[in-house]
């Protein structure tokens, strides 16, 4: 089983992103269950989500505590909640920022972890207008975590926006994902 | 159809396979996404002749649904909570009048204090209501307990209510199989309503009856249950050739062969104590799992027939029935012929997540006191009660253990 862990704020996608998740799963035929952490969820207040993704059906319902994988959707949550506690040892950690790791005066999880970050609300304002950046994380989650196909992510992205705004919402976020997978899989080879 | 789904719309998508012809609904988490996708379904034609009725409330929530159901129709709402509260005396009218009304209990705590979490409290404190009471461990069987449900209603006359667990069931996206609307159909027949409040031909349904009578009716809505009891491994086992899966039925025991120890649990928590089973197992525990699907009627025989081996019950309720402790363990009592010592663990109150760990923990114990409260923070609560003793203004209890558990005042 692969346990993944979004932390994020209220407005940004969170839920939408672990649902999207476990969609591009299904689509890869696995067994995967997103949930949220059900807080009185308000615009700008720390929210977390859930994905479980196996070969085999998934029956346990407690929170993901252990994750093999973390998104940081908002790096100012780094201050304010124990974003990393429980990831397993050599676990991926991916944060949406415009710095590095050092900048963030994280380098020394360098170390202990696989880590990656992306620009995800650039790429999302470039590509969709506002800054949700939780598509664009999705795009360099799968080229980082090597779990999901980004066929599979750009699949799940049209499926959860459907014909909204006439498929602007699906295509832009579908686009900041490929862009956000083309500069992860650069970073890793550069 | 396999599909991966929120647990709201894998239901919505099934109650309407069922072919509500009135849908009436009062928002409340965590049940609205349920009521809110069938409005879609509805609006967009997709289910007709089917009319959504939004109304002021959850009693005239269920007051409509007993007025389109006694007109003929086949009705359903869906509530959680205080809603459930809320329509309380409608729910002993929807049950006395013995109208085949469908509802979705997405479980949640009652307060006060507020909580919008999932716990059992709101279905159990209508345990006795004359409706019968089906529990879903995971989203594909509170989709298939739907279908079976208007079944049940229909043919015995008398008003079930699925529970299945808010927010962890509800708001869980995970892959389900949709039947086809032909299966649906197949398994479905026509709602073809006992009475009928029909202008052609006036009738009274349940006027004043006294006492040279109530008992009779009384006795009927029992002996109607007890009919129940029968019936639904009949419907499961029909179910389960028509679909090619397992739902429903009175209870699943999960290896309970040669198991020293049962643990008695019911809805989506079973999913996690199955797993810390196996867990326990691997390592030459002798434990096994009862889930009740069917927690009225109350399957005296079915449970005591699975717990007859055990020499040992544990009574997992996400539920606190104050001043005794366990309501589905009082139930499970009655089902044992021997002595057999029955522990009640009470857990998941008001959304705290209930984890392999600590149940590992209270399963393997020697020793367990008759009422447990998993997790409790017992230095939190010593304190609180120490402030009480001292202090006879001591104020707000609820805002004593928020602030001992966050450090910060509150106000």
């Amino acid at each position: 089983m692969f346990q993944i862990r979004i932390h994020g704020r209220g407005g940004q996608g969170v839920v939408t992103a672990a649902e999207m998740l476990s969609i591009a799963a299904f689509r890869e035929g696995k067994h995967a269950q997103a949930f949220p952490s059900f807080g009185s969820e308000r615009t700008g207040a720390p929210v977390v989500a859930f994905c479980r993704i196996d070969d085999k059906e998934i029956r346990l319902r407690e929170p993901v505590m252990q994750p093999d994988a973390l998104i940081i959707q908002d790096p100012t949550l780094l201050h304010q909640v124990d974003v990393f506690a429980g990831l397993v040892p050599g676990g991926c950690i991916l944060i949406n920022t415009t710095r590095t790791f050092e900048d963030l005066g994280l380098a020394e999880l360098k170390e202990k972890f696989k880590t990656a970050t992306v620009a995800a609300t650039e790429l999302a304002l470039k590509h969709i207008g506002r800054p949700v950046p939780n598509a664009a994380l999705l795009g360099a989650f799968s080229a980082f975590s090597e779990q999901i196909s980004l066929e599979a992510v750009s699949a799940a992205i049209r499926d959860k926006f459907g014909d909204k705004f006439a498929g602007r919402i699906a295509e832009g976020n579908v686009a900041a994902a490929a862009e956000a997978f083309e500069l992860v899989c650069n970073a890793e080879t550069a | 159809m396999l599909k991966q789904l929120e647990g709201s719309r894998a239901v919505a998508e099934a109650v309407a396979l069922c072919r509500p012809e009135v849908i009436c609904a009062y928002p409340i988490s965590p049940q609205t996404h349920i009521v809110e996708a069938l409005g879609e379904i509805v609006a967009s034609g997709a289910l007709a002749p089917c009319e959504f009725i939004n109304v002021e409330s959850e009693f005239a929530a269920m007051s409509v649904a007993i007025g389109a159901s006694a007109a003929g129709a086949r009705a359903y709402t869906a509530t959680a909570s205080q809603g459930l509260l809320y329509m309380a005396e409608a729910l002993f009218n929807a049950s006395g009048l013995g109208l085949p009304i469908v509802m979705t209990v997405a479980n949640r705590a009652i307060g006060a204090p507020i909580n919008i979490w999932n716990d059992h409290s709101d279905s159990m404190s209508q345990r006795d209501c004359g409706w019968i009471q089906l529990f879903a461990e995971t989203n594909q069987e509170a989709l298939d307990l739907h279908i079976q449900a208007f079944r049940l209603a229909e043919e015995l006359s008398i008003p079930v209510m699925v529970c299945m667990d808010g927010f962890i069931l509800t708001h869980a996206y995970e892959r389900v199989d949709m039947p086809t609307q032909e299966q649906v159909d197949a398994y479905l027949p026509k709602f073809s309503p006992r009475q009928v409040l029909d202008p052609d031909e006036p009738v009274s349904i349940c006027a004043m009856v006294g006492p040279e009578a109530f008992t009779e009716v009384r006795y009927l809505a029992h002996a109607k249950q007890m009919q129940a009891l029968e019936l639904i491994p009949d419907w499961a086992a029909e179910f389960r050739h028509a679909f090619g899966r397992d739902a429903g039925g009175l209870v699943h025991a999960y290896r309970t062969e040669d198991a020293d120890t049962i643990v008695v649990a019911l809805g989506s928590v079973l999913g996690t104590v199955k797993d810390t089973v196996d867990e326990m197992r691997s390592r030459g525990a002798r434990i096994g799992v009862l889930g009740i699907a069917c927690f009225r009627p109350w399957p005296l025989a079915a449970v005591q027939q699975a717990l007859a081996g055990a020499k040992r019950v544990v009574v997992l309720e996400k539920s606190l029935a104050v001043g005794i402790g366990g309501i589905v363990s009082t139930n499970v009592r009655t089902a044992l012929i021997r002595a057999t010592p029955v522990y009640t663990v009470i857990a998941g109150l008001g959304g705290r997540p209930i984890t392999k760990a600590s149940l590992a923990r209270v399963f393997s114990a020697e020793n367990l006191d008759q009422t447990t409260f998993l997790d409790l923070d017992r230095p939190v609560v010593e304190r609180v009660l120490a402030r009480e003793k001292e202090l006879r203004r001591s104020g707000p209890r609820a805002e004593h253990v928020l602030r001992e558990k966050h450090g910060v005042p509150t106000r």
